[in-house]
C-alpha cells in the first residue's frame, strides 16, 4: 500500500503545493535542496510524481533532481507513518548498547529500517549521529531526541 | 535581589532535553506559582557537564548554584530544602564555576556557552561578544586575515589546517563575488562542539563568519547545519534574523560600510557532505560528490567563487582573537597546536561532556581525571579519536599528549575532538566491520578504491571471522587499506581504513577465526 502510494498521480492539491513551493524557491541559489526540504516538510516525502515539476521549475532534468534525492539519506519517495523513529547506530551509541536497542525495536515493530508498521503509526529509519553522544545510545522521534534509552525507555517513549 | 525576580536557568540544549530538561522547567514553574514564589526561569545553553544534565543553577546574589541531574519528581523537594536560599540538598553541587570538572578547563571559545541566554543580543554583548567584529570593522582585510594568521590557529574540523593561509588565499584571489562557508555538517560520532555553540551561543558564530567576509571581502555566507540538528538549525535562524535587526549583519556590518549577508543550508544526511568538496556541491543543490583538487575551494569554490570553507569551532574562535589579539590566543597550547582543544567525551564513560582545555593534556587525564572512567564501570578497552574515521588507540598508548602531531605520531588523529569510550566489552572485529560498512554506505561513489573497496572491506573481514581463509584474508584485508588510503580521492576512502588498521595493529586477538 505503502509502496504504490509513493508512485501514484499527485493529487491536485498535493500538486499545486508542490508548484508553489518551487516557484517560491527557484531563484534562490542552488535552489533544489531547499526546495526538496520545504517540499518534504509539507507532504512528508518527495513523491515520484513531483519531480517533473521540481524539475521543469529548476530548468533541470528530471534524471537530475531523481539524482539529487537518491543521494541523500533523508529524503524519502514513499509516505512515512505518523511517527518517524531515527535510532542512532554510530559508534558512542554502540558503546552503550545501540546494538541491541535497534533489535529490540526492530523485534516489538516488526519492521526493518526504511519499513513502515501495518497500521501506518511508526516508521523506523537508522541515522548516524545525533551529536547526543556523551548521553547515549539516542533516539530521535520526529524532531524530539531521547538519551540514554534502554529497551524498556524506548517501549515508554513509544507508549 | 530588591526589585528583580531570581533567576533560575534550565538549559534549553538538545542533550539537556533529552534527558528531560523541559519537563523539569515546567515542574519549577508550576512548584514556584504553587508557592507563591516569583521567579524568573532562563532557558540558557549548557555548560557540558552531560554528566548532571538537566542542570539546574540558581542565582543567589549573582552567584550561580547548580544542582543535577534534576527529574521533575525532585523539585518539590528542592523547594522544601529552600534551594532558592542555597541551602544543602543532596543534588547540590556548590557554585558552579566552582566545580572541579569546569573550574579546571580553560573555557576560551566556549566562554559564554551555558552562561547566556543564547538568543538574547544584550546578553551576548554583556559578556564581551562583538567586540572582535567592531575591532575587524575598523582593520582592512590584511591586517584582519594577519591576525588570524599570528594566532597559530588551525581548523578544527579534522585536518588541522591553518586558517589564516586559508584565508590569505582566498583574500588574494580574483572574484566579484566571495563566499564564507560553515561546515556545520557535524557527522563525527563522539561530536557536539558545533551543535553546543550553535544552540547555545549562535551569535559566537555569526560573529565569527562576519568577521570572515571583512577579511576577505566576502559578502555572503552560508552556515550548512546537518538535518539531524533540528535545534541547532531553528536558533541558527533565529539569531541570524536578530543580528540582522541590530545591524551586525546586512549591507553596512555594524556601521563599517561593508556588506554581509547570512543564511542557513540544512544538510540532508549524507556524512560525505562533510568533505568540503562535496559540501559545496551540496549546497549548489547537486549530489554531494567529491571534487577534484586543484582547484582548491579557496580559489574556486562555492559557484566557482573563491570560498572559505570553515569549520563552526574554527570560526567561533575567531571573536576572541580579534578582541583580545593574536598573542593571547596563542599563548595556549603547545608545539604547533595553539591555543585551546574543544575535546567531546562521549560513549561509555562516566562523566561525558565538553571539555575546553589548552592541548598538551594526556589522553589518560582526559579518560580519568575528566571521564572518571567507564559509565558501566568495567575497564577501558579502547578509543576511538577523531569519529569514524579515526584510529582505536588502545590503553598502551594513552600516555600521548593531546596535540595534533603527537596523535599522527601513534598513527591516530585529534580531528574535531571527539573521545568515544569503550569497556571491555567491545568486539573490535565489529567496530572494524561498521568503519568498512559505513565508508561503504555513505561513499560518494566516485572514485573505484572507496566505493568497491569498503565493500570488499566488509566482506573480508567477515571470512576471517567466519574462519574462511582467515590467514590469507587478513594479508588481503592489509592489502585492502593500502589501496584505500593511497587511491582514494578524499578522506573518507582515505581514512575508513585507520580504525580498521588499528584493530588489525592493536586487537588482532578479536579479528581472527571465531570458534
Amino acid at each position: 500500500m505503502q509502496a504504490s502510494s509513493s508512485d501514484a498521480p499527485l493529487s491536485a492539491a498535493d500538486e499545486r503545493r508542490v508548484r508553489a513551493i518551487s516557484n517560491a524557491l527557484k531563484d534562490e541559489p542552488g535552489a533544489l535542496l531547499p526546495i526538496l526540504h520545504a517540499v518534504q516538510k509539507e507532504l512528508g516525502y518527495v513523491p515520484s510524481a513531483g519531480v517533473p515539476i521540481v524539475a521543469e521549475c529548476l530548468n533541470l532534468s528530471r534524471a537530475e533532481v531523481h539524482g539529487v534525492i537518491t543521494f541523500y539519506h533523508f529524503f524519502r519517495t514513499s509516505p512515512p507513518g505518523e511517527r518517524t523513529l531515527f535510532i542512532c547506530r554510530a559508534e558512542a551509541c554502540q558503546s552503550m548498547g545501540a546494538v541491541a536497542l535497534e533489535s529490540h525495536a526492530k523485534a516489538t515493530l516488526g519492521i526493518d529500517f526504511h519499513g513502515t508498521t501495518a497500521d501506518g503509526k511508526l516508521s523506523l529509519e537508522p541515522v548516524y549521529c545525533l551529536g547526543n553522544c556523551a548521553c547515549s545510545p539516542a533516539i530521535m522521534v520526529d524532531e524530539t531526541v531521547y538519551g540514554r534509552v534502554t529497551p524498556q525507555r524506548l517501549d515508554e517513549i513509544l507508549g | 535581589m530588591a526589585g528583580s525576580k531570581q533567576r533560575v536557568f534550565v538549559p534549553q540544549d538538545t542533550t539537556a532535553r533529552s534527558l528531560g530538561a523541559d519537563a523539569v522547567a515546567d515542574a519549577i514553574l508550576s512548584e514556584a506559582a504553587a508557592r507563591n514564589v516569583e521567579i524568573e526561569l532562563v532557558r540558557n545553553g549548557s555548560l557540558g557537564l552531560y554528566w548532571l544534565e538537566p542542570f539546574v543553577e540558581v542565582e543567589i546574589d549573582g552567584v550561580r548554584h547548580a544542582f543535577g541531574p534534576v527529574t521533575p519528581g525532585d523539585v518539590p523537594g528542592l523547594f522544601d530544602a529552600q534551594w532558592l536560599e542555597g541551602s544543602a540538598h543532596a543534588l547540590g553541587h556548590g557554585r558552579s564555576a566552582e566545580i572541579e570538572w569546569l573550574a579546571s578547563q580553560r573555557r576560551l571559545t566556549f566562554a559564554r556557552v551555558g552562561i547566556v541566554d543564547p538568543l538574547s543580543l544584550e546578553d551576548y554583548r554583556a559578556h564581551g561578544g562583538l567586540v572582535g567584529l567592531e575591532r575587524a570593522a575598523a582593520m582592512d582585510g590584511g591586517e584582519i586575515v594577519e591576525e588570524v594568521t599570528n594566532s597559530g590557529l588551525r581548523g578544527r574540523g579534522g585536518a588541522a589546517f591553518p586558517t589564516g593561509i586559508k584565508w590569505n588565499t582566498v583574500l588574494k584571489a580574483e572574484g566579484a563575488q566571495k563566499y564564507v562557508v560553515c561546515n556545520a555538517d557535524e557527522g563525527d560520532s563522539g561530536t557536539f562542539a558545533d551543535r553546543m555553540i550553535m544552540e547555545s551561543d549562535p551569535f559566537v558564530l555569526i560573529e565569527g563568519m562576519a568577521i570572515a567576509g571583512l577579511a576577505v571581502g566576502a559578502t555572503q555566507g552560508y552556515v550548512y547545519i546537518r538535518c539531524e540538528y533540528p535545534q541547532a538549525i531553528r536558533t541558527m535562524r533565529a539569531a541570524i534574523q536578530t543580528a540582522r535587526e541590530a545591524g551586525v549583519l546586512g549591507p553596512d556590518v555594524l556601521g563599517s560600510g561593508r556588506a554581509f549577508e547570512l543564511d542557513v543550508r540544512e544538510a540532508a544526511g549524507a556524512y560525505i557532505c562533510g568533505e568540503e568538496t562535496s559540501l559545496l556541491e551540496s549546497l549548489e543543490g547537486k549530489r554531494g560528490m567529491v571534487r577534484y583538487r586543484p582547484p582548491l575551494p579557496a580559489i574556486k569554490g562555492l559557484f566557482g567563487a573563491p570560498t572559505i570553507v570553515n569549520n563552526v569551532i574554527s570560526l567561533a574562535s575567531v571573536p576572541i582573537i580579534l578582541a583580545k589579539g593574536a598573542e593571547y590566543y596563542k599563548d595556549f597550547g603547545t608545539g604547533r597546536s595553539r591555543g585551546t582543544l574543544t575535546i567531546q567525551l562521549a560513549g561509555n564513560v562516566r562523566r561525558g561532556g565538553l571539555v575546553e582545555v589548552p592541548f598538551g593534556l594526556t589522553l589518560r587525564e582526559l579518560l580519568e581525571d575528566y571521564g572518571g572512567g567507564t559509565a558501566s564501570g568495567r575497564p577501558i578497552r579502547a578509543v576511538q579519536a577523531g569519529g569514524p574515521l579515526g584510529a582505536y588507540v588502545h590503553p598502551d598508548q594513552f600516555d600521548t599528549p593531546l596535540d595534533y602531531e603527537a596523535f599522527a605520531k601513534i598513527g591516530a588523529m585529534l580531528g574535531h575532538g571527539g573521545i568515544v569510550v569503550f569497556d571491555d566489552t567491545v568486539d573490535m572485529a565489529a567496530m572494524a566491520r561498521f568503519a568498512m560498512e559505513f565508508c561503504a554506505l555513505e561513499s560518494c561513489g566516485k572514485c573505484t578504491p572507496c566505493r568497491i573497496g569498503a565493500v570488499r572491506g566488509v566482506e573480508v573481514i567477515d571470512r576471517i571471522v567466519s574462519g574462511e581463509n582467515s590467514d590469507a584474508n587478513l594479508v588481503l584485508l592489509r592489502e585492502l587499506c593500502d589501496t584505500m588510503v593511497a587511491g582514494s580521492l578524499c578522506a573518507l576512502g582515505g581514512m575508513a581504513p585507520f580504525p580498521v588498521l588499528s584493530v588489525l595493529n592493536h586487537y588482532p586477538e578479536d579479528l581472527r577465526a571465531r570458534p
